[in-house]
């Protein structure tokens, strides 16, 4: 028997983890529109439209470092899910030796921080030219990203059972064909996922592409460090709004198209940045 | 085509990829750490980098640190998502799931603006004690970033992960059948012993393996302490960085013996994380 007790303890519950989920994103929209907010005034005194000039002014660089962002994650997504989607599909589908091993190989790189793999690799990057470059940046940032789209799409190929394929094949459709037309369409939400994901992960990247682009390559979080290094919160509240757009869309997309993953939870969504 | 061919060339690609970028740079850190440098012309293997390295009292104090960070963060972490799951496990998935999704997808670097903009000597937690009548001056406040305590870094960890570990406890929960508590219930269980004998037990392989990854993640990050650490100690992953930016090539070997250290341990977590969740799976 369920209480009713119980049942109306949960919106108590809920609320109080929802105020603590938004208790710090509240300065930072707060600030983005401060104009005169001096301690110890709660709410700002005057408000005022600088930080969202600053994000459109042409000396500060943003708009050319969001560019290169979405330049990078956008390949970075393509290439992690090209190359994931075949690991994740031997690994869903089939059973074999070493499988457990390969597993392990996949997912190391998601819980050994690539900082420790990207310094010992900075140095042949450098002889080969690709030190400083957006190239260098966009390879580096598949250490983390190759691994989440290919575990996210083992367990899309996993919960598969492949009988409709089998049909399509008994039915006389090339392997191709069956591929295209019946496993594709199948799996094309969880390639969704794993897209949005690696596009994340990039997005949300910044010791690597620090590393590997040296300063050469500014990103959007390059710009949003060295702001919050200083002491200006509207300049650093308004990069910060800019940086978390992404996720919020992402986030938004995923809940209204994607339906709910159910037990599975999104396996990596705890280490996006 | 055998399955076997199949299953090699399927996984090439991803093995390629992840072989020459991660694997052959470990290798080059290892290279490097053991004082295999050919570019500075040391190409004589030894092991004092690691000897320099692991005696000496800035890396003891950094993995202290680094230990206590990631040993906290897990923690209060993992304490406050079992409470969150249970108190949310009841209102709508969807619900949940927004407010549970937003800190995951949020950046690092962001949390950490958001919580440094909350808990600075003038943040809204400072103005907040000023208008209660707490403090006067924001140098009353305490000072809770740049601190040795790491508060900062450790709130940006638990708010970034708390809905991590909570949303793997929240599928957990949902397998455990409310009628069993019911029935510990009717047997005369009160509300603690309901939730230590019945629901953690069934709910305990999930939360181990979800603060094991938070666990390794928050040991070998780098942007938060980078950011929010004071500058001596530091841990580990920004000890690594700071050698390795040193205008003196020769402390190369020992930040890459740092690195080495880093991934070895990172490498036994994760090992330890995918045993147990096989053994999860195989129930």
């Amino acid at each position: 028997m369920a209480s009713p007790y119980k049942k109306r303890r949960a919106p108590v519950g809920l609320a109080l983890v929802a105020a603590l989920v938004a208790l710090p994103l509240v300065p930072i929209l707060l600030w983005t529109f401060a104009g005169e907010w001096r301690f110890p005034d709660l709410l700002p005194k005057e408000w005022s439209l600088r930080g969202i000039q600053h994000l459109t002014a042409p000396g500060s660089r943003v708009a050319e470092a969001v560019f290169t962002s979405l330049g990078i994650a956008v390949a970075v997504t393509v290439a992690a899910v090209a190359v994931g989607l075949p690991a994740g599909m031997a690994l869903g589908t089939y059973r074999f030796r070493l499988k457990g091993l390969v597993i392990f190989l996949i997912l190391l790189p998601i819980l050994v921080p690539p900082l420790a793999s990207t310094m010992g690799i900075h140095l042949t990057f450098i002889r080969l030219g690709l030190a400083d470059t957006a190239f260098g940046v966009f390879l580096v940032h598949l250490v983390p990203t190759v691994p989440y789209a290919a575990i996210i799409l083992t367990s899309v190929f996993a919960d598969r059972t492949g009988e409709l394929e089998e049909a399509a094949r008994t039915l006389g459709a090339s392997p191709l064909r069956a591929f295209v037309y019946v496993t594709l369409p199948e799996v094309a939400p969880g390639i969704a996922v794993a897209a949005l994901f690696s596009f994340l992960v990039s997005w949300s990247q910044y010791i690597l592409t620090l590393l590997i682009g040296g300063g050469s390559v500014v990103t959007l979080p390059m710009l949003l460090f060295s702001a919050a290094s200083g002491s200006d919160p509207v300049i650093t509240s308004s990069l910060a709004v800019v940086f978390a757009l992404p996720a919020v869309v992402v986030l938004l997309i995923a809940l209204r198209y994607l339906k709910p993953s159910g037990d599975q939870g999104l396996p990596g969504l705890g280490k996006v940045s | 085509m055998s399955d076997r061919v199949k299953i090699a060339l399927l996984l090439t690609p991803a093995l390629l990829v992840l072989g020459v970028l991660f694997s052959g740079g470990v290798l080059a850190a290892l290279l490097q750490s053991l004082g295999y440098f050919p570019a500075i012309g040391m190409t004589e293997f030894s092991l004092d980098a690691y000897r320099e390295v692991l005696g000496s009292r800035d890396f003891l104090d950094s993995l202290g640190l680094t230990v206590y960070i990631a040993g906290a963060s897990t923690a209060i972490s993992t304490v406050l998502a079992v409470a969150a799951a249970l108190a949310l496990r009841r209102s709508s998935g969807r619900v949940s799931a927004v407010v549970f999704q937003l800190p995951i997808t949020i950046p690092h670097l962001v949390a950490a603006v958001g919580v440094a903009l909350v808990v600075s000597q003038t943040g809204l937690g400072a103005r907040l004690a000023a208008a209660l009548g707490l403090v006067g001056e924001p140098s009353e406040f305490p000072a809770l970033l740049y601190d040795p305590y790491s508060v900062g870094i450790i709130l940006t960890y638990v708010w970034k992960e708390v809905p991590f570990i909570a949303l793997i406890v929240l599928a957990a929960l949902r397998g455990v059948s409310e009628e069993l508590e019911e029935v510990a219930g009717t047997l005369g269980a009160n509300a603690w012993q309901r939730f230590w004998y019945v629901t953690l037990p069934l709910i305990s392989p999930g939360v181990v393996a979800g603060s094991l990854i938070v666990f390794a993640f928050t040991f070998g990050a780098f942007e938060i302490p980078f950011l929010l650490g004071q500058t001596y100690p530091n841990i580990l992953p920004v000890m690594a960085y700071n050698e390795y930016r040193d205008i003196d090539l020769a402390a190369r070997p020992a930040a890459m013996a740092i690195n080495v250290v880093i991934a070895v341990m990172t490498a036994l977590f994760a090992a330890l994380y995918l045993r147990l969740s096989r053994r999860l799976r195989r129930g």
